[in-house]
């Protein structure tokens, strides 16, 4: 166990200081002089040569990696170009919409799937569960930018259900903040409950067809009992690693339905930076998000670990 | 009554396939957009380009049978145009990825000192979310068609390349690679011969499915104002341009919202279907 334990922390850093690299040699790929191409084409060399030793680009690239590496694992990311001001700040600023997005959406998600894909396993063959399959396909075709439109238009605009777009400015108190959020997360719950819906299903037509199942309804313990207690619970690890791996298309939905909704989260943040060339905002955003995504697989991991006593390691 | 030679006879590739009413539906769904985006134009039968400002705007009908946009261009003409653009990107992505995913999973699963160095890099790459890391790359090349298409090949490669490796890793244990190896078979000759032609089926179910992500993150990547260059429609782009008529004209993003939806759809459900197919464990599921 212990064993295991240091293993998987170990890989996982090596993961993270891979993660720092790739963002490092990624603006490096950009062809010319990054700092030219950061400030655009109206700058004076004057002005392109103090950037480059602000950004320390003179440095031979070894040197310039080794203090990239070092600075973003003491937690500093560099300062965007556009603020002024510390990329971990700007992130920490931005955080809170996207956090709350990402989370009441898998809620949203969990909320729609679970119950259908329990349903649909159960009723195998049915209607229902042949409609709900092709609906959960149908929901993952859907750019979720146009369910997002026509959520906006119908229920906000027409409506007036919801806010239309915004984070209900600046003074705005908690309930109003989320309240923005519902409409975001509904969207961006449906499209990725389509996962969820199809792993729910999967693992409890597995689970269903085992024998302890047949025992328990045989014992003539009630459905409802059966389902909830033997085939539920079993199925939960499949299901809890379908959840870790929602959260990369999470951040990515994130990224567009704060566009369509206009909230002032990471995701816009990076669309703003990205259009203005802002390059230590994206490489931060990259690094944070990554990272997130490592630490969340390495958790699920773990939790199988304490689910399942037989995984064995 | 089966005879016994039937018994033993799997049912073919191509019967398991059309099996499902859905794949066979699919399929010809996903054949029809494609004629229609690439000959339709070709024949010249709506008045595809030509501007009319008098028109601008006009409600899908008799004269723009999906209306006409916010230069009177028609909708229906458009929609065509753009999605020859919306398809390439999606096939070149798949083939890109799926030809660099099979190069560098080979690699991995065949040489054991590389295998631990590849893995973790394509942990890596596949720790960054697809859009975000597409972003950054199409922000870095620039946005053209084919750097599009780079940038999502370099965001779907790692999930092709470690298909490749898992499949190959079983494959190369099996008896008739050794024999191959016994009678004296270069690695090459092992790993595109009997190893390659051995796991296409499975690559061939991710590339259908990549088909359809890149499409899907294709249109997001136009919508968020980062794709291709606005100059080439492509049907994210024309959603993008139709959002600011949103409240007079909602059908400017409805239709090419549902022809992205329509073909990335037909694509998921060939991939199932093929997936169904190509494994002979899962046909007796659903």
């Amino acid at each position: 166990m212990a064993n295991y334990l240091l293993r998987r922390v170990v890989g996982m850093f090596v993961v993270i200081i891979l993660v720092l690299t790739i963002t490092f040699v990624l603006v490096r790929l950009a062809p010319g002089d990054p700092a030219a191409l950061m400030l655009g084409p109206d700058a004076t060399p004057q002005e392109a040569a103090d950037l480059r030793t602000r950004l320390g680009l003179d440095d031979p690239i070894i040197v310039q990696y080794a203090k990239f590496v070092g600075n973003a694992l003491k937690g500093d990311l560099g300062e965007s170009l556009f603020f002024n001001r510390p990329v971990t700040s700007i992130l920490a600023d931005r955080a809170e919409p996207t956090i709350f997005l990402a989370l009441m959406s898998l809620f949203f998600a969990l909320f729609i799937a679970t119950p259908i894909g329990i349903y649909a396993a159960y009723k195998r063959g049915s209607l229902l569960d042949q409609s709900s399959v092709t609906s959960a396909m149908l929901a993952a075709s859907i750019p979720s930018f146009l369910t997002g439109l026509v959520f906006q238009r119908v229920l906000a605009t027409n409506f007036g259900w919801f806010p239309t777009a915004g984070y209900g400015g600046p003074d705005a108190d908690l309930w109003v903040r989320l309240g923005h959020l519902i409409l975001p997360s509904i969207t961006l719950g449906i499209t990725n409950s389509a996962l969820i819906l199809r792993f729910t299903r999967a693992s409890m037509l597995d689970i269903l067809g085992e024998d302890y199942v047949r025992t328990a309804r045989a014992k003539g313990m009630p459905e409802a009992r059966v389902i909830l207690r033997h085939a539920l619970k079993n199925a939960g690890i499949p299901i809890i690693t379908v959840v870790g791996l929602t959260f990369a298309l999470l951040v990515s939905g994130a990224v567009v339905t704060e566009r369509v909704f206009n909230l002032p989260g990471m995701g816009n943040l990076v669309v703003n930076a990205v259009l203005r060339r802002d390059y230590p905002v994206i490489q931060g955003t990259l690094i944070v998000v990554a990272s997130i995504y490592v630490l969340i697989n390495l958790a699920t991991d773990l939790l199988y670990f304490f689910i399942d006593k037989r995984v064995k390691y | 009554m089966a005879s016994v030679s039937q018994l033993h006879q799997p049912p073919s590739f191509r019967v398991v396939l059309m099996a499902r009413r859905s794949t066979v539906v699919a399929l010809v769904c996903f054949v029809l957009i494609v004629l229609a985006c690439f000959l339709l134009p070709a024949l010249d039968l709506t008045a595809i380009g030509g501007m009319s400002v008098r028109n601008r705007l006009t409600p899908p009908g008799a004269d723009y049978f999906l209306g006409a946009d916010a230069f009177g261009r028609d909708v229906l003409g458009r929609l065509l145009i753009a999605g020859q653009t919306s398809l390439q990107i999606g096939l070149g992505v798949a083939i890109l990825s799926s030809s660099a995913g099979i190069v560098i999973g080979l690699i991995a699963g065949f040489f054991r000192r590389l295998d631990t160095p590849l893995s973790r890099l394509i942990d890596a790459m596949m720790a960054f979310p697809d859009i975000l890391l597409a972003l950054a790359l199409v922000a870095i090349f620039g946005g053209t068609v084919g750097n599009v298409i780079l940038a999502l090949s370099i965001v779907y490669t790692p999930r092709v390349a470690r298909i490749v490796r898992a499949s190959t890793l079983v494959v190369r244990e099996l008896p008739y690679v050794e024999a191959a190896r016994a009678l004296g078979s270069s690695t090459l000759t092992i790993m595109v011969t009997h190893v390659l032609r051995n796991i296409l089926s499975p690559i061939l179910v991710q590339a259908t499915f990549i088909f359809a992500y890149a499409m899907l993150a294709e249109a997001g990547l136009t919508f968020l104002g980062v794709g291709v260059d606005p100059s080439t429609p492509t049907w994210g782009a024309m959603v993008n341009e139709g959002r600011q008529y949103i409240d007079t004209a909602f059908f400017l993003i409805l239709f090419p919202g549902i022809a992205i939806a329509l073909s990335v759809l037909s694509l998921q459900l060939v991939g199932d279907g093929l997936r169904d197919a190509l494994d002979p464990k899962l046909n007796k599921e659903t």
